[in-house]
């Protein structure tokens, strides 16, 4: 068609935020190929701007030394470190050079206890806070953009969880499901999506009434399609943020189940450490070591994942940008 | 056989406070390669009849008479029917561009969407389709892989447009398709729209409140006023020869540039439109009409032949009521 375009294409360079100017896409070669490229510079743009966020900075260093710790302790740590019947180290040791962070009522190093722990803790509250942002979205899209009874139905059982008070919930299931791993993983799961879903759905509320859904049902599309390709990208930035959320709480309630006794009592993790050290009386003989050495872990694990998410909020949240 | 036949549509929003009828008996007929405006104040039931047309409006909504798009009844369709129908029967362009396109992605999947939505393509051939949809609408085909947030006004009205023709659909609604863009910007997509439905030959329901824009694009007027279409004829003659009062102060509002009878008299129109579930008696129009007389607070008129192709819904039009006001004038 010979209509000759008004308006000329933008030749400018779009500046980084770095404020150095990108070279520009040049000739057109392939939509993929530009998407591709695209991708990875908006990539790099979000690092430019992270790596000046010292709260986020600080969150991913603390969390890579943990997963660090963790990956140690799955391939490299010799398991009979922290087994009883195999140590033969003083009991309730103070720390010396040989046990940096002195030694437990069996002998076993505090040391090897929270490296052995740092697996179970990081493996529980992920795997236990995709279970609770995957119950959560879904109620949540469900509820949001059905509407009518279905959201009612779906709200009241959310209001239900979210008033039944956590810890006596989820010490009753735990103690019918017995204790293990896969249980503890399943309480925090089953317990703690409703705020979650309460979020989701509020995002969806207001999502549901943007024109461009209209537009979407307008061009003849089924309501799977508008979820996926409408409702859910642009529902992502909130359920992302608060996942990051999700999981500090997860390995905090991971850390109270096994306190109180629910957990595996064959795996070692940083709440059944210090559930043993109360048991053990390591505060009446003052054993501190004992104590505040997984405690300090388990702050410093949450305190990672509330920096990192406080960060990404920043940073995907124009509201909160200092511009 | 028309693209478009509407047959005495009532349509009557559900809400707590009872029925609010938004439109009351309208008949509208366009034909291949024809553009008809639709045009009134707001509230007057114009975008009412165009969600309509693809049944977009909230299910409690009561809708009777008959919609006949291509031949097929739109109001008798199963929904798995329906779905097929919108975009490929017909499509529309949506009233601030900026809002119905999904911020999150980008332009070129978005027109492509409607093509996969319809199966006419793989992703593949879609792409490829909508650059040059892209290229039709007079932007640059690399436009494809930017965000919305990175087009202006103008530049998303066209990927609009372009999404519009997607699916080759044989009528185009065109819900204010200039509202929120400069005047400048305005006549560039006037001109796309009008030059894009010449050449594909597309019949277009064009519809706005402004008068000027419609005689520019428009084949036929059809003018409305609480739920009723109270003029329409040839859109030159409506405009600048109107017959009903409503139709003149509509017009009226529009001064020319440089004629010295609009320098000292701006006209305009007193009054809102009528409360939709409280619409005055007779002719609907009787309380702001600068030339009501006594019959129109209790008789309705219908559309009376006011010239040739032409209706006004008015008492005055030439022999509706033979003799009431002849007399007097």
């Amino acid at each position: 068609m010979a209509l000759k375009p008004p308006i000329a294409p933008s030749g400018e360079p779009r500046r980084a935020a770095s404020g150095v100017p990108e070279e520009p896409l040049g000739p057109i070669s392939s939509p993929r190929r530009i998407a591709w490229v695209r991708r990875r510079r908006a990539l790099g743009r979000f690092w430019s701007e992270y790596r000046h966020n010292k709260m986020g900075i600080a969150g991913i260093g603390i969390l890579l030394f943990f997963v660090g710790m963790a990956l140690f302790a799955t391939f490299v740590a010799n398991p009979q470190s922290v087994d009883p019947s195999y140590v033969s180290g003083p009991v309730r040791h103070a720390p010396t050079l040989r046990f940096p962070l002195g030694t437990d009522n069996f002998g076993i190093s505090v040391l090897s206890l929270i490296v052995a722990g740092s697996k179970i803790s990081l493996l529980v509250g992920l795997t236990a806070s995709v279970i609770t942002m995957l119950i959560g979205a879904v109620v949540g899209i469900v509820a949001g953009y059905r509407g009518g009874a279905v959201d009612t139905l779906l709200m009241r059982i959310t209001d239900f969880g979210l008033v039944l008070p956590w810890l006596a919930l989820a010490i009753v299931l735990a103690s019918i499901m017995g204790p293990s791993l896969t249980t503890i993983i399943l309480v925090i799961g089953l317990t703690s999506w409703p705020g979650t879903a309460r979020l989701v759905r509020a995002q969806v509320l207001s999502i549901r009434e943007r024109p461009y859904i209209e537009r979407s049902r307008a061009l003849g599309a089924g309501d799977g399609h508008m979820i996926i390709h409408h409702v859910l990208p642009n529902a992502m930035p909130v359920i992302l943020a608060n996942a990051v959320l999700v999981v500090a709480i997860a390995i905090l309630s991971e850390t109270s189940l096994s306190f109180l006794g629910l957990g595996d009592p064959l795996t070692v993790s940083w709440g059944s450490i210090i559930e043993n050290a109360f048991a053990g009386g390591a505060t009446t003989l003052g054993a501190w070591w004992w104590i505040v050495a997984p405690g300090v872990c388990i702050v410093l694990v949450v305190m990672s994942f509330t920096f990192i998410g406080f960060a990404l909020d920043e940073i995907i949240n124009p509201r909160l940008r200092e511009r | 056989m028309s693209v478009l036949s509407v047959r005495d549509l009532r349509i009557t929003y559900h809400t707590t406070a009872g029925g609010v009828p938004a439109v009351r008996g309208v008949d509208l007929e366009i034909d291949r390669g024809e553009v008809v405006g639709l045009a009134g104040e707001s509230g007057c039931g114009k975008s009412t009849i165009a969600a309509a047309i693809l049944r977009l409006l909230p299910a409690k909504t009561r809708i009777e008479g008959e919609i006949s798009l291509n031949g097929e009844d739109v109001l008798e369709m199963k929904p798995g029917h329906l779905r097929t129908v919108r975009w490929t029967g017909a499509s529309i362009i949506f009233q601030g561009a900026m809002h119905a396109l999904n911020p999150v992605k980008r332009v070129g999947d978005q027109i492509a969407e409607a093509i996969t939505t319809h199966h006419q393509a793989g992703e593949r051939e879609a792409l490829v389709r909508v650059g040059q949809l892209l290229e039709q609408v007079g932007l640059p085909p690399r436009r494809i892989a930017d965000y919305p947030h990175e087009l202006s006004g103008g530049q998303k009205q066209r990927v609009m447009i372009a999404m519009a023709l997607a699916c080759n659909p044989n009528l185009i609604i065109a819900d204010e398709p200039t509202t929120a863009l400069d005047v400048m910007v305005q006549a560039q997509v006037l001109a796309l729209l009008k030059e894009l439905q010449r050449e594909l030959g597309l019949a277009m329901l064009f519809i706005t409140h402004d008068l000027s824009v419609l005689v520019e694009v428009s084949d036929r007027l059809a003018i409305m006023y609480a739920g009723q279409i109270v003029e329409d004829g040839p859109a030159q003659d409506v405009f600048y020869r109107p017959a009903h009062p409503y139709t003149k102060a509509l017009a009226g509002a529009f001064p020319e540039i440089g004629d010295q009878r609009f320098r000292r008299k701006p006209s305009g129109l007193g009054g809102d439109p009528p409360d939709p579930q409280r619409i005055p008696s007779g002719c609907p129009f009787h309380p702001r009409c600068p030339v009501a007389f006594d019959s129109c607070p209790t008789v309705e008129p219908r559309l009376f032949a006011s010239g040739e192709g032409r209706r006004a819904a008015c008492l005055l039009v030439e022999g509706a009521l033979t003799g009431v006001r002849k007399d007097e004038s």
